[in-house]
């Protein structure tokens, strides 16, 4: 017996050119383990500044590209992890087909490799799940320059440990993702926006109660006096819960910019540092000195502050969540942007690491000093 | 097939003493229960895969996570191999006791810690029953979404360990998306906890990692799990078909239609028959497959869903389609597809569940190797099937007290894993690997992907400890086995140890 992949590219030439540059790739992983040589990951750049920098050889990922396999029926899509994002969300749109997660692109250049290893999520996350639960597969380089397939293309696969989710948000630390296997949902009938004023106390409180409802509800920000909503699903119960709200109508465009952070609040015209706060979800207002934007219904806050980040990681900790530090160092944020770890928790991340990448050549550094 | 431990295949184990292991044992913890008597361990000797018995050397049933703790310390120390169990419900042995080993029974840790509504959030011990979950919450209009069928018995524990699925998997996830935090002892009796009450944690997802880990990098000792509204409609329609195939492409077209239905099962021929004898669910027994879909939402938009739904499955040439005018009707439906095993059972002395998964396309082709499996064996298949995400629970009809049928079950069941993985599928798609599927996922994975395998074991039990034997097997296991991928009977990496 042999084991088929379904690696039938649309067009073969591609299919060839996909081998060669994988091949390639796996060269200069090779070369770089025998030497040890530290190698910096790089997909489109557009989130290089999420994490520690990272000094090394450069591996390019944005030569290995392209769509492998989608059929819309089984709602799976296969590609490769240098892929333009745009080219891979403008492909599941002509089926009238999504990522339901909704990932954040920083830039036009977003390849999908980058946006699974940082493992970013849009404003849907609290409702249809993050980038890590669409994840069905994936190719990865180990540190020996072998590419192997973890995972699958089907829906449900319990076959060995979970390698293809381990990789989601590890930021290349423990191999290189080449390619990439999605679970993929339909676009709902009906959307709409509202926007209603009200105190973020009064909005928190809703939505505790709401989130208790079997509501249309896919996005929830609060920010500047007003709660904003998305309204996703069939074209009764949203036109039905729209009315039921009440509130103004807003532009859809509006979630598009709060992903992308290009919403007034995420200006770099100030000094401040910008922080991810991430929170369970009936967390009340935190007393922190700053400007807040609550997304994710509460669950992940958006706070521009001078405060040190002891004293956020402090309040985070203390209801139940945890904070990151999006403005890079140099720039003036934390020295270290991810929360630290657990002595027991970190203890098994570097054994992990050891294992997995022992010569410490896949990005070193980038999510804690000496992993 | 050789399922029990042979430590030629599976690794030495280090020899110990019962009767010095249990002294150690009774002095370090003496307010455990710790049984070591043949009539005492006897319950315990198999877990849902009542096939496969071994009696394991000692039986503890702690009741604190001190007694844990001190109890993975001196296993450690003594080298002793440690095989947690939840409520042993589980169909692949994942739980199946060893002989030189500790069974570590978690039913004692059975509290529903706190309901969380406005979270939406439970927090429970891993001893809790799933449906247990969903009726502690259903006060607050929320629910636990995975739903196992053996969710009266099995628990959240297993379910973590195992990753199970359920009917409702394809709108609503796995247990892995349904689960946000984990406690956890590790064989060296640490304590740490993964995943946050937030939607994430820092650090590397561990808790994806240990979700369907079969209890082999740590002991789960407690779990926060996300909680859903109920749906305010749930409708279920009926197709029945004259033609496998037809019903099979009726499910693409579903799906291509933009629906996600929160359930969508499908039952050959035999399967409608021994549900229908058994549990008078109302199936059309003159069918060749039927497929039960199951709608759910705010009610406008499963009205809507359901008149979409209706007119593809006339185009897919549906000969009749039922659709549930009460409650009482569609739990009656459901009733059917949820005891298909035991009403197989009733059929049969005895029958073996299969667990592929496959890309749905590839329905047809598996469907008649099936077939032609069951033809040339002569024993009957009965095919059961989660159609929406691809998961066949094949049931193998035979006689284990013919000699022989037990062993021509098991080879035609292989066989069907191997058709499920040459199509693009899976091995196991809720059931897990365990003790039964050891030997096939030779078939699923290549020596250097078991190897990745080994090193991320090797990271968090680097004596093997934990649950030896089970999920993944060494290469040496494969080469006897006969694997597809020792080219030539080379082994890769011939200067690797075997164990």
């Amino acid at each position: 017996m042999t084991r088929t992949h379904h690696e039938q590219d649309a067009h073969p030439v591609q299919a060839e050119r996909g081998q060669d540059i994988a091949e390639q790739l796996c060269e200069q992983v090779r070369r770089a383990d025998a030497n040890a040589t530290p190698l910096r990951i790089a997909g489109g750049g557009t989130k290089a500044f999420y994490g520690r920098p990272v000094e090394g050889e450069t591996l390019s990922l944005t030569e290995h590209h392209g769509i492998v396999h989608y059929d819309p029926v089984e709602l799976v899509v296969s590609v490769r992890a240098g892929t333009p994002l745009t080219e891979l969300e403008a492909a599941l749109d002509a089926e009238g087909q999504r990522l339901p997660f909704e990932p954040p692109h920083f830039g036009p250049d977003a390849t999908v490799g980058g946006a699974v290893a940082t493992g970013l999520s849009g404003p849907r996350r609290p409702w249809a799940g993050a980038a890590r639960d669409f994840v069905l597969g994936c190719r990865l380089i180990t540190h020996d320059g072998k590419q192997l397939r973890f995972g699958g293309e089907v829906m449900k696969n319990v076959a060995g440990y979970d390698l293809s989710r381990l990789m989601v948000g590890a930021q290349g630390t423990l191999g290189v993702l080449t390619e990439i296997s999605f679970k993929v949902l339909p676009r709902p009938a009906a959307t709409r926006s509202l926007r209603l004023e009200m105190p973020v106390e009064t909005a928190l409180e809703r939505l505790a109660e709401w989130g208790r409802q079997p509501l249309p509800l896919t996005a929830a920000a609060w920010h500047d006096g007003a709660l904003h909503l998305r309204l996703e699903g069939g074209t009764s119960s949203v036109a039905a819960t729209a009315e039921r709200l009440g509130g103004d109508t807003l532009e859809a465009e509006f979630w598009n910019n709060l992903r992308e952070q290009r919403l007034a609040f995420f200006g770099d015209d100030d000094s401040r540092a910008l922080w991810r706060l991430s929170l369970p979800n009936n967390t009340p207002a935190l007393a922190l000195d700053g400007d807040m934007l609550y997304d994710w219904g509460g669950a992940q806050r958006w706070l521009k502050t001078t405060a040190d980040a002891e004293t956020i990681r402090e309040a985070a900790a203390r209801a139940g969540g945890h904070a990151t530090c999006y403005t890079p160092h140099a720039q003036g944020g934390a020295r270290d942007p991810f929360t630290p770890l657990s002595p027991v928790v970190a203890k098994y991340h570097r054994q992990l690491k050891a294992k997995l990448d022992p010569n410490g050549i896949f990005n070193p550094g980038r999510l804690y000093e000496g992993l | 097939m050789n399922i029990l431990y042979d430590e030629q295949l599976d690794g030495a184990l280090t020899r110990v003493d019962k009767a010095a292991v249990l002294d150690d044992l009774q002095q370090a913890l003496p307010d455990m229960t710790l049984l070591h008597r043949e009539e005492d361990l006897r319950p315990f000797e198999c877990d849902g895969l009542s096939a496969y018995r071994v009696m394991p050397m000692l039986v503890a049933m702690p009741h604190t996570l001190d007694q844990v703790e001190t109890l993975m310390r001196h296993c450690h120390a003594l080298g002793v191999p440690v095989v947690t169990r939840g409520a042993g419900t589980g169909l692949s042995g994942g739980a199946l006791p060893l002989e030189q080993g500790v069974l570590l029974v978690m039913s004692r840790f059975a509290k529903i810690l706190e309901v969380d509504p406005d979270a939406r959030t439970a927090r429970v011990q891993p001893g809790v029953r799933n449906l247990a979950i969903s009726e502690a919450a259903a006060p607050h209009g929320l629910y636990y979404a995975p739903d196992p069928s053996s969710q009266i018995a099995c628990s959240i524990g297993g379910n973590v360990a195992e990753n199970a699925g359920g009917v409702h998997c394809l709108k609503y996830g796995l247990t892995v998306h349904n689960v946000l935090r984990i406690e956890v002892i590790t064989i060296e009796g640490e304590r740490m906890t993964l995943g946050s009450e937030a939607f994430d944690a820092p650090g590397f997802d561990l808790l994806a990692l240990f979700t369907g880990s079969e209890g082999m990098l740590g002991v789960i000792t407690e779990i926060t799990v996300k909680l859903l509204p109920k749906p305010e409609s749930a409708k279920v329609l009926m197709a029945s078909f004259d033609d496998v195939e037809k019903a099979g492409k009726a499910v693409g077209d579903i799906i291509a239609a933009g629906i996600v239905p929160g359930g969508l099962e499908m039952m050959d021929k035999l399967a409608i028959k021994a549900a229908e004898d058994f549990v008078k669910a109302g199936y059309p027994t003159e069918a060749e497959a039927i497929l039960l879909c199951e709608l759910d939402g705010v009610e406008a938009d499963v009205d809507d869903d359901c008149n979409t739904v209706r007119g593809v499955l006339e185009a897919a040439g549906a000969t009749d389609i039922a659709q549930a005018r009460d409650d009482a009707e569609r739990a009656r439906f459901w009733a059917g597809r949820k005891n298909a095993f035991p009403a197989v059972g009733r059929m049969s002395p005895d029958y073996y569940c299969m667990d592929g998964t496959i890309p749905r396309r590839e329905l047809p082709r598996v469907l008649m190797g099936i077939a032609r499996l069951s033809e040339e064996s002569g024993l009957p298949v009965a095919n059961v099937f989660h159609a929406g995400d691809g998961n066949m629970h094949p049931l193998i009809l035979f006689d284990a007290n013919k000699p022989g049928e037990l062993e021509l079950a098991e080879d035609v069941g292989g066989k069907i894993l191997e058709l499920c993985v040459e199509a693009g599928g899976s091995i196991t798609g809720e059931h897990g690997v365990g003790r039964e599927k050891i030997n096939q996922m030779c078939s699923q994975f290549q020596p250097d992907e078991l190897s990745v395998f080994h090193a991320v074991k090797s990271a968090f039990d680097a004596s093997r400890l934990l649950n030896p034997g089970k999920n993944i097997p060494t290469l040496q296991r494969c080469a006897e086995f006969g694997a597809m991928h020792v080219h030539k009977g080379e082994l890769p990496h011939p200067d690797l140890p075997r164990f």
